[in-house]
């Protein structure tokens, strides 16, 4: 190892034993703390300058050494160079943080996604698998977890100090963050933003496993149904698939694999269809209209809960021909329970 | 350190000094003639009374939120409480003590007569301001009464609009009205400035003090509108219910941050300028030198106040902005920081050969360097875009806008009004007692606030009525701090208000300072000059003082 990150390691050893110093539990967290002692170092230096010019003018030219003072009207050079200097540090700043800032808010394509649904006060954590926390999250360590969120009222936001990251949870709208744990322990969950009365009561804990200890835990919390299964379950008694049943004369469009796809609405615009789509298409069907459709879906504003917005998109996103559609017509026909989604990952 | 030699404290003779026989204060008499004044000084001196009741009501919430804050249990007060508690505080000390402070009772004060001229453009809507003030004030403090605002000074909505049952719009409309009295304020200044300058008052002979007035005035009359308009949408939403802001409705809820910030950001522009312009002429007359680089310390204040309209977005970063304009917001931010580094070097360097004595004003004034400067760079952390992730909504957010804000702003408006209260009042203060108080205010406020920091890094989130125990030992630290800080505050008020009956004849230039409000009698005449003056020298021209001060002597002599 190199000299100076056995010293890193020392800094943030002694550090954090003295509590003056948050855990670095994800691997962002040393990125984050690089910036951030470089950016104390600047500040101390910039700090002992001016103190040093103060101090050292003040006792220099204070009255009784210096009685009559010399009038000065500027100086050109010093002026840019108190220009320059703090702008190059800044713009290093800059730079700097907006890598960070790239780094923090882009998941990488193999993040595992687990929905977090933010309410007055608390936190609701959905695993794909069917787990379902309330202000607690359960993460292995080594593999890196998407967060998608969403809040069913107020601002919320979620934050880890512990892993350096931190977002705001919309009404309205899904926001994502990633990280990828790093160190077993339990960690704290803050809601940061301030959301009525007991917002400072909206704390949870992630706990971090190893990937073994993680995998018997998804296997003694499991509900038995899936995301995917409870939104296939919606599918049918919101009667979603009366129209949306893949058969060539149905009167909504064909659901296989529409996740991730590219569709062309009547008013020639272009979609990407994503989580956010997804949910917004099934509140503001108006809005979203496939062209070759008539705009005929109702809309299901105020009818599904943030949750089963969830389970509805999961179920979309697994859909990948319609045989699944076409088992839930069946068994929303003869109220049978559905059979296990195939194609549904467990996590 | 000496008093007697390292004061330039020049004093008339105790034994023989009375004050000038007729001024502004005993002109008239009666609280009628207060109630119905047109005089500038007059409705200054009423700001400055307003200010400072609103000051300390603040104040005690702030006490209340720290004692709370001593522990991690929530014992003192119900969480509800405790939101009410820091909901006020904010509501007071942004919207009735920071906007107005420097500009309202020392602008009010000076402008006109460091203009060379007697009035400002507008008297009586200069007095209506005032009054606008106070109905603002009253629905706040009915607000208050009637039950609260949980808030938060903010007005976040749909939390605001859809989830609170407390007294939102009362509070909004109060901060509404008090909203015009600023923009009033800002009016009246600019037009003064503009038409209103003594014969040979050319911009750039105009005192520091005006130029940074007039950048914040710009803001005042530019941003306090979509302030006013965001309000009135807060308040349409909650009662009618018309959607702008309600994603189930077809509206945004970040639009209403958008305008939230639109305004708010610049305010802290507002807030510090007119402070940044005390501390130009206090660090001159106790240096007994012409400000460094004049002409940069004035464009650097209207540049400040210009790029502030651009960087509302940094308080959004986590909100989901997209990615390239996060960018394009940080990066203004960086550039709007480079003015402020500028302004303190500027002051740091007009110290060098100077002759320098360290009566209170200037006290404050070092202290204000200090602080600004830790609030300055600690903006750039937050302005950094990964680095704002973490920290953002936590203690450190605290910290940074109480240096700024309190440690700046605070210490600049204390250093004015001990520079310029033998101007207003025609009384000195104790000496010593306000040395004491200038030091007491600096340790507690850094025990306050230094704290925060490492608080907020280890990511106490703001807002918070009870914590993680682990948090609890830079608490109590803080409290502490406050304790001190709180002395620190009301020292002053004590002993200035003694002042006013007992404090020593200061003379019409006891701190031989080169200003046009220096050349007159303390306190002034209501119509500040006998003869308008003409403005023959720079400002901050001390030989120009120099043999003004010899001629007196030769022609009493
Ligand atoms: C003894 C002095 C003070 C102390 C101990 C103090 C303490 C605090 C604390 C603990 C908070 C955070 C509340 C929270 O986030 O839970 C706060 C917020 C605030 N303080 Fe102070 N404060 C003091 C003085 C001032 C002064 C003098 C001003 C303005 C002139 C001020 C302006 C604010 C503002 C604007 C907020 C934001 C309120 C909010 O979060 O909505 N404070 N203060
Ligand atoms: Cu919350």
């Amino acid at each position: 190892m190199h000299i100076s990150q056995v010293l890193w390691q020392f800094l943030i050893k002694w550090l954090t034993n003295s509590a003056l110093f948050p855990r670095e539990a994800s691997t962002i967290a040393p990125y984050a703390d690089a910036l951030y002692f470089f950016l104390l170092t600047i500040t101390v230096i910039g700090l002992v300058l001016v103190g040093t010019l103060i101090f050292g003018f003040s006792i220099r030219y204070r009255k009784e050494k210096h009685p009559v003072a010399e009038q000065i009207e500027g100086s050109t050079l010093l002026e840019a160079t108190w220009t320059i200097i703090p702008l190059c540090l800044f713009l290093i700043t800059f730079v700097w943080g907006a890598i960070l800032y790239f780094r923090i808010y882009t998941p990488p394509a193999n993040a595992m996604n687990i929905y977090v649904v933010g309410k007055q006060w608390m936190w609701k954590a959905e695993h794909p698998g069917g787990q379902h926390e309330i202000n607690a999250l359960h993460v292995p360590t080594g593999r890196p977890i998407q967060l998608t969120m969403i809040s069913q009222d107020v601002f919320h936001s979620f934050s880890i100090p512990d892993f350096r990251v931190k977002r705001e949870v919309i009404p309205g709208r899904y926001s994502t963050v990633w990280f990828q744990a790093t160190t077993p322990g339990t960690y704290h969950i803050f809601c940061t933003q301030y959301c009525g009365t007991n917002h400072s009561a909206m704390i949870g804990e992630v706990t971090v496993m190893n990937p073994e200890d993680y995998q018997k835990w998804t296997q003694e919390s499991t509900s038995g149904m899936s995301l995917a299964q409870n939104g296939e379950r919606l599918f049918a008694s919101m009667g979603c698939n009366a129209c949306h049943n893949g058969s060539a004369t149905a009167r909504g469009p064909n659901l296989a694999g529409v996740y991730g796809s590219k569709l062309t609405l009547t008013n020639g615009s272009q979609a990407l269809v994503d989580d956010a789509y997804l949910r917004d298409a099934i509140l503001n069907p108006s809005e979203h209209i496939t062209s070759g459709y008539a705009p005929i879906m109702p809309t299901y504003q105020g009818q599904i809960s943030e949750d089963g917005l969830i389970d509805l998109v999961e179920f979309i996103k697994t859909l990948q021909s319609n045989y699944r559609v076409q088992e839930t017509l069946t068994t929303a026909d003869s109220n049978q329970q559905a059979p296990t989604t195939p194609g549904a990952v467990k996590p | 350190m000496s008093a007697t030699s390292s004061t330039i404290l020049n004093l008339p003779d105790q034994r023989t000094a009375t004050l000038p026989k007729r001024h502004y204060l005993n002109n008239e008499d009666g609280l009628l003639s207060w109630l119905f004044t047109g005089d500038h000084k007059r409705i200054a001196i009423l700001y400055l009374i307003s200010i400072t009741i609103f000051f300390f009501i603040g104040g005690a919430f702030a006490g209340l939120i720290r004692l709370e804050l001593l522990t991690p249990q929530p014992d003192l007060v119900a969480s509800d409480t405790y939101n009410k508690l820091f909901s006020m505080h904010g509501i007071i000390m942004v919207f009735l003590f920071l906007v107005p402070s420097v500009p309202a009772t020392l602008g009010n004060f000076l402008m006109p007569i460091m203009l060379g001229t007697k009035d400002l453009a507008f008297p009586k809507i200069n007095l209506l301001s005032w009054y606008l003030y106070w109905v603002g004030g009253l629905f706040i403090m009915a607000a208050l009464v009637l039950g609260g605002v949980d808030t938060g000074w903010t007005f976040t909505t749909p939390l605001s609009t859809h989830y609170l049952n407390t007294h939102v719009v009362t509070a909004a409309l109060g901060i509404f009205i008090a909203g015009f009295s600023s923009i009033f304020t800002g009016l009246n200044f600019i037009v003064t400035i503009h038409r209103m300058r003594a014969p040979g008052m050319t911009w750039f002979r105009m005192p520091l003090f005006v130029w940074s007035h007039y950048a914040a005035s710009i803001l005042m009359v530019l941003g306090t509108p979509v302030l006013a308009i965001t309000l009135v949408l807060v308040a349409l939403e909650r009662t009618i219910g018309i959607g702008v802001f309600d994603p189930t409705k077809g509206g945004d809820p970040l639009l209403f941050q958008h305008l939230f910030w639109f305004y708010s950001h610049p305010a802290v522009y507002i807030m510090i300028l007119p402070g940044m312009g005390v501390i130009s002429e206090v660090v001159s007359t106790f240096a007994r030198k012409r400000v460094f680089g004049y002409t940069a310390v004035a464009f650097s204040s209207v540049a400040i106040a210009l790029f502030g309209f651009f960087v509302w977005a940094h308080h959004m970063f986590i909100m989901g902005v997209s990615n390239y304009s996060a960018l394009v917001f940080s990066l203004l931010t960086m550039l709007v920081a480079v003015p402020s580094a500028i302004k303190i070097f500027n002051w740091a360097f007009t110290l060098q050969k100077g002759s320098i004595t360290f009566e209170t004003p200037m006290l404050y004034a070092f202290g204000f360097m200090g602080l600004f400067t830790i609030g300055g760079m600690t903006g750039v952390f937050l302005g950094a875009l990964g680095m704002d992730i973490h920290l953002t909504e936590t203690y450190f957010i605290v910290a940074h806008f109480h240096f700024v804000m309190v440690g700046g702003m605070l210490m600049a408006f204390l250093s004015g009004v001990h520079f310029w209260w033998p101007k207003m009042t025609g009384r000195m203060y104790p000496e010593s007692l306000s040395k004491l108080a200038a030091v007491t205010t600096f340790i507690g406020f850094n025990l306050t606030f230094l704290p925060q920091f490492v608080l907020g890094y280890l990511g106490m989130p703001r807002r918070y009525h009870a914590y993680p125990p682990e948090f609890q030992v830079l608490n109590v630290l803080s409290t502490a701090g406050a304790t001190v800080l709180g002395v620190g505050y009301v020292l002053p008020l004590l002993y200035l208000a003694w002042s006013l009956k007992y404090g020593p004849i200061a003379g019409n230039n006891p701190w031989q300072a080169t200003g046009l409000e220096w050349q007159i009698q303390s306190p002034p005449l209501t119509e500040n000059f006998i003869e308008i003056p003409v403005m023959d020298h720079e400002a901050y021209d001390y030989e120009w003082l120099a043999k003004k001060m010899e001629q007196e002597v030769t022609t009493v002599g």
